[in-house]
């Protein structure tokens, strides 16, 4: 970090909307700050609402990208905006919220309730076999099998894969890339009792994988760095091996 | 839902680990729940545990001979003898059923590698044999204040992964969860709650949510600190804002505050214990390990609020690296090798990269001791019962339940999360079978016309008076400045009289937007005065107690004194009073006698009277304080 350099003079071009006002019409507006080091788009945006606009809407909590809360669109874009430092960015920064997501005003969309739904219709729980015995040692566990499991785990349904996805941004009813992974994560995990007939009916129609178009935008910018490309060849192969038995 | 009045049997705030396992608990009593949470609930600040849970299941080499009561008795010696010990004693015998729980949701535990497996113990390099018979079974790392390895842990993703799976449970069985709803006031009638009028942070309208029994797991107040927290922005303490705006429900041990030692400095970021615990080191600037004649036994895992002050005491005599943002020390992680750092610890990883532009394989990492976790909050009983208001709970770190005292042990805290969830559910969910929704629609309505009055003077001010965000990183700077590691008499008046002018200056600041909806500054607005009375009875709590004892440090009054501070703060403070009020309680049952912790300090002034005479008054000296009759005196 060198602070002997000439600060940039940054400008932030953000949408907005405040459907809550009738007044209110979808525009761009612009607010200029000067850079400091490791200047976030958490930092950027809190200081603009403190000092410019208090009225601007925008989503944040953990500041450290484990929460998900802060996905929006980064010059054209999908990104977790606390991670997303201006110094990887140019002068001009065009802000927007998530698309598909309904918005809740300017930057805020309503992802809690997209992923409520995508948990529901895939049933995103362990369908456990037996009920919790309290008294009873834990099933066990491979090590590796565990550590698979938790890779897809990770995802913290930013939305940003569903943002980033030409399919899901057309079809309501598309699983979207982080449904399949949380589908691949459960479909993995031996202590749910669902077979292969029952995710079958799951996965292998144009609502599960078969209707990812492969474009793969979703691998690219997931900020949890997803390995998704092998999660849809892992669905992909299970629907395959299910079909020819 | 466009509707000014709803029902519920049971009502919970705060959509984290603790609301949710209560709820879960109360749902499949058969009884109707609605869980409110300001965020959706998987974006609850229980996702950010990163390192740990606690349950001694004694699966691993370096946990054999673990057992509930060497977990009770860390757990206490962690409190400094703070801690009510029945409830530490309950807690440490239920957390391997939370722990095994967790599991069947769903949890990717790490496990054992049955084998040959390679640790970092206080500085060397060992080589364990893990027996074959174990193999598969959850695995333990090292956490500080424990005489096991004990921590249960998904990589440094625990409270993520166990988040999403208590979160999935919630959603299989169909529990309501209104996302994007603040609690802002409880319905109450002085003796009886009944559920609290919200306000809905995506249109800005109020309303009121009538229920049999009501539950606060809103989580901690760190953010009364501003940014020197790893807190998430959400964790501004309304839950114990609630509770104390009653006037009636006491908070417990607000001084209480713990400081984790190795947050990320400048951002305040979390790293986890499990750093240490997996073998990590803490240097100074000439590259020195300072803990190692500071806490010969522990080391790096003494107790947090131990290190936390070796490593202030450290920088105040000069030994840390000094930055434009204030002095740091370095936590080195670099040993433990590049793969064990991108699995086992890759949440660490991620977070060194991506905020600190390092990689913990190669680079040392900046940390300093920062806001972390409230000990204190809504004084409960056993049944997780608010004290003088029935049908009131509360859970997890919003609570103060009371099993960490006057310092929390690292993994505890999403233990207790699931331990208390199961409990308090069980106890919430049998008054609400014992009870009738037996409320007066006038009493809610009051409610909200209350709230909506609230929010509408602060639209209707107009002038020139302070900003809301200056007055709260007055707030914040004088209670990092005044009520941290090190606190004074001089120190703490200061910051109770600029927390009083603060307080006044909330009475005229001025709002600049008008913007119809949950309008951002509105929203903050209306929690700033809550945030402010906290903060005040935090530092007066911390000025009155003087004594040290754990995260409780005054430097004027540096010994534990068990002869006259061997008991609980409690605060009553309502609304429109202008002084809160002040009284203490007996820690709980002494099971275990005051006596050395095993790390840190060995001076201390003893008890005078006997532990005998000292239980004997314990529950009637409670009961003096508004504690409720738990379950089993009924």
């Amino acid at each position: 970090m060198s602070t002997t350099e000439s600060r940039r003079r940054l400008t932030f071009e953000i949408f907005r909307y405040n459907p809550q006002d009738p007044g209110s019409t979808p525009h761009m507006q612009s607010f200029e700050l000067d850079e400091v080091p490791y200047m976030s788009l958490f930092i950027a945006l809190n200081q603009i609402r403190e000092t410019q606009d208090p009225s601007l809407q925008f989503d944040f909590s953990c500041r450290s990208a484990i929460c998900g809360s802060c996905g929006m669109m980064v010059n054209g874009r999908p990104a977790l905006g606390c991670k997303t430092l201006t110094s990887d960015l140019p002068e001009v920064i065009r802000l927007h919220p998530l698309p598909v997501f309904k918005l809740i005003g300017d930057l805020s969309v309503d992802t809690g309730t997209w992923f409520r739904e995508m948990v529901e219709k895939s049933e995103g729980w362990i369908h456990a076999a037996t009920p919790f015995d309290p008294d009873a040692q834990e099933q066990r566990m491979d090590d590796d099998l565990a550590e698979a499991i938790y890779e897809g785990d990770r995802c913290i349904e930013c939305g940003c894969c569903i943002a980033s996805c030409g399919v899901a941004n057309l079809k309501a009813d598309f699983a979207g890339p982080a449904g399949l992974n949380r589908i691949a994560r459960f479909m993995m995990d031996p202590r749910d009792s669902r077979d292969d007939t029952d995710w079958f009916e799951v996965i292998s129609n144009e609502d599960g994988v078969f209707g990812c178009l492969g474009m793969m935008a979703c691998h690219d910018i997931c900020p949890k760095e997803l390995p998704l490309l092998e999660v849809y060849a892992y669905l992909r192969r299970k629907a395959l091996a299910t079909s020819y038995t | 839902m466009s509707s000014r009045l709803i029902s519920t049997d049971v009502l919970v705030i705060g959509g984290g680990l603790a609301g949710e396992r209560c709820a879960i608990e109360a749902a499949a009593a058969g009884h109707d729940v609605l869980v409110l949470s300001i965020v959706p609930p998987r974006r609850s600040h229980s996702c950010a545990a990163q390192g740990g849970m606690q349950a001694a299941l004694a699966n691993c080499v370096k946990a054999e001979g673990d057992n509930p009561t060497l977990h009770f008795l860390d757990t206490v010696r962690g409190s400094d003898w703070g801690a009510d010990q029945e409830v530490a004693r309950i807690f440490a015998d239920e957390a391997p059923v939370a722990v095994r729980e967790l599991a069947h949701f769903g949890v990717p535990w790490t496990r054992v590698r049955g084998g040959s497996n390679s640790y970092f113990i206080k500085g060397e390099q060992v080589e364990i044999e893990e027996k074959p018979e174990n193999d598969g079974l959850i695995m333990h790392r090292d956490f500080g204040g424990t005489a096991k390895w004990r921590a249960c842990y998904a990589a440094a993703g625990t409270g993520h992964a166990a988040l999403f799976a208590i979160d999935s449970e919630v959603i299989r069985l169909g529990i309501t969860v209104r996302d994007r709803v603040e609690a802002v006031e409880l319905i109450h009638d002085g003796n009886r709650c009944w559920g609290a009028v919200a306000r809905c942070l995506r249109t800005g309208r109020h309303f009121a949510v009538v229920a049999k029994a009501t539950v606060i797991a809103t989580g901690g107040y760190g953010r009364i600190y501003g940014q020197y927290t790893t807190n998430a922005t959400i964790n501004e303490g309304m839950g114990a804002v609630l509770a104390l705006n009653t006037g009636i429900v006491p908070l417990g041990n607000m001084e209480a505050v713990q400081f984790h030692p190795t947050a990320l400095a400048p951002s305040g970021i979390l790293v986890t214990e499990g750093c240490r615990g997996d073998g990590g080191f803490l240097l100074d600037k000439n590259m020195h390990r300072f803990m190692v004649e500071a806490e010969p036994e522990k080391q790096e895992l003494a107790s947090r609020d131990v290190v936390s002050r070796h490593m202030a005491q450290r920088m105040r005599d000069g030994y840390g690296v000094e930055t434009p943002f204030g002095p740091h020390l370095w936590l080195d992680i670099r040993h433990l090798g590049e793969e064990h750092l991108t699995t086992k610890l890759r949440e660490v990883f991620d977070i060194c990269r991506d905020f600190a532009g390092l990689n913990p394989a190669h680079d040392l990492i900046p940390v300093r001791p920062t806001q972390h976790y409230s000990m204190g909050g809504v004084r409960v009983n056993k049944d997780g019962q608010a004290y003088n208001m029935a049908g009131l709970f509360a859970a997890g770190e919003a609570s103060c339940w009371d099993m960490h005292g006057f310092n929390r042990l690292g993994g505890n805290s999403l233990a207790e999360t699931i331990v208390a969830g199961r409990l308090v559910g069980q106890r919430v969910a049998e008054f609400a079978a014992a009870t009738s929704l037996d409320v007066q629609t006038s009493l809610a309505f009051e409610t909200v016309e209350r709230a909506e009055q609230r929010a509408a003077d602060w639209l209707e001010r107009s002038g020139s008076g302070p900003s809301i965000y200056d007055i709260r990183d007055a707030m914040a700077e004088s209670m990092m400045r005044n009520v941290g590691i090190f606190r004074t008499e001089d120190e703490l008046t200061q910051t109770v009289d600029k927390l009083s002018a603060l307080l006044l200056d909330c009475d005229n600041a001025v709002l600049r937007s008008k913007a119809p909806g949950m309008n951002p500054e509105l929203s903050f607005a209306l929690r700033l005065k809550g945030m402010l009375r906290l903060a005040m009875v935090t530092a007066r709590g911390a000025l009155a107690r003087t004594e040290s004892r754990g995260a409780h440090f005054r430097t004027d009054y540096p010994l534990r004194n068990d002869a006259d501070w061997l008991k609980r703060t409690l605060v009553r403070w309502s609304a429109d009073a202008a002084e809160p009020a002040f009284n203490y309680e007996p820690v709980g049952m002494l099971e275990v006698p005051p006596g050395h912790r095993g790390y840190g300090s060995d001076e201390r002034i003893e008890m005078e009277q006997s532990i005998e005479k000292y239980n004997q008054k314990v529950e009637k000296l409670q009961a003096a304080q508004g504690k409720l009759p738990t379950e089993e005196q009924r």
